[in-house]
C-alpha cells in the first residue's frame, strides 16, 4: 500500500555558469499497484527525476513536493527514503571497491528491516534471488559492481529490488544496454516484484522494447524537464511508430 | 658519459651514505629528505639527544626453526645488508646501538610460523637506539614481524638480507602509543631469484618516519612493498621508499594506502624507484592512495621514477588523494544504509584488498580491527 505523489517539482543542478534548472514542474502520482512508464529522449531529465526522488545531493529541489503516503520525502535523508520504502535501480550502478556483494546485501537488508536477517534462510534467499536472474552465485564474494559487465550490474540491481522489497521502485533505464535474453530476465524480475503486493513502479526508459514484457498502466512522455503528454499503453505504440519528434518540436 | 649521468641521478634520488657522523650535519629542514618532517617534534633524534639503554625492551617470539641471537654491537653481522646511513638519525642510531638482534632463517628451512620481534617502549623521555638484522639463507621461507609498541623515542636500523631463492615477508608494525617518536631505517638486499615482501603498517605514534630501501644483488629478484597507515589529529606519519633496481630482470611493486582524519593529521609518502643502466628487463609499479576523511588533514604523495635504460618490461606509478566518493556513499545510502555505516564500509573497502595482500593470517583480523578502532575515534563521531 503506497502512493508516491510528485507535485510541481522543480530541480536544478550547479554548473560553472550557476544553477541550471532541469526539472521544470513535474506532476506525477503513482498509486498502489500501478506501473508508470516514463519515456523521453536523452537529456530530457529522466535521471534527474529519479535521482531527485532518491535524494542525490547533486540535485537541488527549488520548489514542489514529493510525498510517500502523504509523508514528505524531500525532508528525509537518502537512507531514510530507502527505509521508508523507495528504491532506485540506477542507470549506472556504482562500484564499491573492497565491499563484497554479500556484505553489502546483508548490511542493506539489516538497515531496511531494522534487524539482521536470519543467517541460514538469508543465504538461501540471496542465492535464490541470484539464480532467478541467472547470476552466478560466485558474484556474492566479488566486490560490489566491480568488474561487472553492464548487464551484470543491471541484474544485480534486480537482485537488490527483490531482496529489499520496497513499496515503490524507480527503475532508471534498467533496460538499456541489455540483450534480449537479459531484458527478459530483468523484466521477469520486475514482474515478480509487482506480484509481491501492491507495488508502485516508475519505469524510466528510452525505448519501447521493455514495455512488451512489463505492461504499463500509464505512459508519460517526458520532454525538457516536464511531462509533455500522458496516456495508456497505446501512447508507447505511437512513440514506437513515430519517435519523439512531435513532442520535442512542440516543447521548443 | 652515461655512467656520470647515472651517478648524478642516483645521488639525486638518494644521498650518498656514510658511517661518519661528521658527514651528516644537523638538518635545518630545508634539505630534500627533511622538508616534510617537523624537526622540532623529533626530540633531538636528528641533533644530539643522548641515547640511553633501557627504555625499549626487545622480546622475540621465534618460530622453533628460526635462530635468534642477541649479539654485541661489534658483531660482524652488522652491515651485512649493505646499509649505509643516509641521514643523521640513522648514523646516530648506528653509533649508539649497544647490541644487535639477529634473526636467521637457516638454508632451506620453511619456518613453521611467524617470528615476532617486539620492541616495547616504557617511556619517551629518553632516546633509544636499536639494531636488527634479518638473514634469510638460501631457499628459506619465513615471516618476521617487527612489532613496535608502547611509549618511546626510538631510532633504529633494520637490515634485511635475502640469499638466493629465499622468500621472506617482513612486517613492520608501528603500533605505538600516542606520544611515541620513531625513525626506522630499513634496508634490504635481495639475492638472485629471491622474493621479499616488505610490509609497513603505521597507526600509532606522534611522529613516525619510516625509511625503507631495497636493492638487488643478483638477477631475478622480486620486491613487493606494501604499506598501510592511519593518521589521526596531530599525527605525522612519513614513509620514504626507495627501490634501487641494481640487477637485470628484477621486479618491484609498491602499494601504500593511507587514511587521514582530524586537525593536523599529516602523512608523507615518497616513492623513489631507480632503474640502473644494468637493470634491463625489469618491471616496476608503485602506487599510493590516500583517503582524506575530515577537514584539516594533509597528505603529501611524491612518486619518482628514474629510468636509465630503455630496455625494460614495464614501469609505472600512480598517486591519488581524495575524499569519500559521493557516488559510493549515495549508492550505499540509497539501499537504506545509514551514513556512518556507509562511510565505515567504504573505509574498510579501501583497505580490504591491501590487507588481503599482506597475507599474514594472524595479522588480518588485527588490522581490520585497528581500522575499526581508528574509525570510531573520529569519523563516526563527526557525524
Ligand atoms: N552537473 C550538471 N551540469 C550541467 N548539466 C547537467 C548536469 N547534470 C545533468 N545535466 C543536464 O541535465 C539534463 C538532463 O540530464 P538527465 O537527467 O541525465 O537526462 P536523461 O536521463 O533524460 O538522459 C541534460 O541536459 C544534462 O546535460
Ligand atoms: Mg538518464
Amino acid at each position: 500500500m503506497a502512493t508516491l505523489e510528485i507535485k510541481d517539482l522543480h530541480v536544478s543542478v550547479d554548473t560553472e555558469d550557476g544553477p541550471k534548472e532541469i526539472l521544470k514542474g513535474v506532476n506525477l502520482t503513482i498509486r498502489d499497484g500501478e506501473t508508470h512508464a516514463i519515456m523521453g529522449p536523452n537529456g530530457s531529465g529522466k535521471s534527474t527525476l529519479a535521482y531527485s526522488i532518491a535524494g542525490h545531493p547533486k540535485y537541488h529541489v527549488t520548489s514542489g513536493s514529493v510525498t510517500l503516503d502523504g509523508i514528505d520525502v524531500l525532508a528525509m535523508t537518502v537512507d531514510e527514503r530507502a527505509r521508508a520504502g523507495l528504491f532506485l535501480a540506477m542507470q549506472y550502478p556504482v562500484e564499491v571497491p573492497g565491499v563484497s556483494v554479500t556484505n553489502f546485501l546483508r548490511t542493506a537488508k539489516t538497515a531496511i528491516d531494522g534487524e539482521a536477517p536470519k543467517l541460514r534462510t538469508w543465504v538461501k534467499e540471496v542465492n535464490a534471488a541470484m539464480d532467478r536472474v541467472k547470476m552466478d552465485t560466485a558474484f556474492a564474494t566479488r566486490n560490489v559492481n566491480e568488474g561487472f559487465s553492464g548487464g551484470e550490474k543491471k541484474r544485480h540491481e534486480i537482485v537488490q529490488l527483490e531482496l529489499l522489497d520496497p513499496k515503490v521502485a524507480v527503475l532508471d533505464e534498467t533496460d538499456s544496454g541489455l540483450d534480449i535474453d537479459a531484458l527478459k530476465i530483468v523484466s521477469e524480475g520486475v514482474n515478480r516484484f509487482k506480484q509481491n503486493g501492491d507495488k508502485g513502479v516508475l519505469l524510466i526508459t528510452h525505448y519501447t522494447r521493455i514495455l512488451r514484457y512489463i505492461t504499463p498502466d500509464f505512459v508519460h512522455v517526458f520532454v525538457n524537464g516536464q511531462v509533455a503528454e500522458e496516456g495508456g499503453p497505446e501512447l508507447a505504440d505511437e512513440l514506437e511508430a513515430n519517435g519523439y519528434d512531435r513532442f520535442v518540436s512542440a516543447a521548443v | 658519459m652515461g655512467q656520470e649521468v647515472s651517478l648524478d641521478v642516483s645521488s639525486h634520488l638518494h644521498p650518498a651514505g656514510s658511517f661518519d657522523l661528521a658527514d651528516h650535519p644537523v638538518p635545518t629542514g630545508m634539505e630534500e629528505i627533511w622538508r616534510f618532517t617537523p624537526l622540532k617534534r623529533l626530540r633531538g633524534l636528528h641533533d644530539s639527544a643522548p641515547f640511553v639503554d633501557g627504555a625499549v625492551a626487545v622480546k622475540v617470539e621465534a618460530s622453533p626453526d628460526v635462530v635468534v641471537e642477541h649479539l654485541a654491537a661489534d658483531a660482524a653481522v652488522r652491515g651485512i645488508s649493505g646499509l649505509v646511513p643516509t641521514d643523521r638519525i640513522s648514523a646516530r642510531a648506528w653509533d649508539a646501538a649497544t647490541g644487535v638482534t639477529v634473526v636467521r632463517i637457516p638454508t632451506e628451512v620453511v619456518a613453521a610460523g611467524p617470528t615476532v620481534v617486539r620492541h616495547i617502549g616504557s617511556g619517551s623521555d629518553t632516546a633509544s637506539a636499536a639494531h636488527t638484522v634479518i638473514v634469510a639463507e638460501k631457499f628459506s621461507r619465513a615471516t618476521v614481524v617487527l612489532d613496535f609498541e608502547g611509549s618511546a623515542t626510538l631510532a633504529d636500523n633494520v637490515e634485511i638480507l635475502l640469499d638466493d631463492g629465499a622468500e621472506l615477508t617482513v612486517v613492520s608494525l608501528q603500533d605505538w602509543a600516542d606520544d611515541a617518536v620513531h625513525q626506522s631505517t630499513q634496508h634490504a638486499r635481495v639475492g638472485r631469484d629471491a622474493t621479499l615482501k616488505h610490509v609497513s603498517v603505521s597507526f600509532g605514534g606522534d611522529l613516525v618516519r619510516h625509511d625503507a630501501t631495497a636493492e638487488f644483488s643478483g638477477p631475478g629478484g622480486s620486491v613487493e612493498m606494501l604499506g598501510m597507515y592511519f593518521a589521526d589529529e596531530g599525527q605525522h606519519i612519513e614513509h620514504r621508499l626507495f627501490v634501487d633496481h641494481t640487477a637485470p630482470r628484477t621486479k618491484s611493486n609498491v602499494v601504500y594506502k593511507g587514511a587521514l582524519q582530524g586537525q593536523g593529521a599529516h602523512t608523507v609518502w615518497i616513492g623513489n624507484v631507480l632503474i640502473r643502466k644494468i637493470a634491463e628487463g625489469i618491471e616496476t609499479y608503485e602506487e599510493n592512495r590516500n583517503l582524506v576523511l575530515t577537514d584539516g588533514c594533509r597528505a603529501d604523495s611524491v612518486p619518482n621514477l628514474e629510468i636509465e635504460t630503455g630496455e625494460i618490461e614495464g614501469a609505472g606509478h600512480a598517486s591519488a588523494t581524495g575524499r569519500f566518493d559521493d557516488e559510493q556513499l549515495f549508492y550505499l545510502r540509497s539501499r537504506g544504509i545509514e551514513e556512518f555505516e556507509a562511510r565505515r564500509l567504504v573505509v574498510h573497502g579501501f583497505f580490504h584488498d591491501l590487507i588481503r595482500r599482506i597475507g599474514v593470517e594472524s595479522l588480518e583480523s588485527k588490522l581490520a580491527e585497528t581500522v575499526e578502532a581508528e574509525l570510531s575515534k573520529n569519523v563516526l563521531k563527526a557525524l
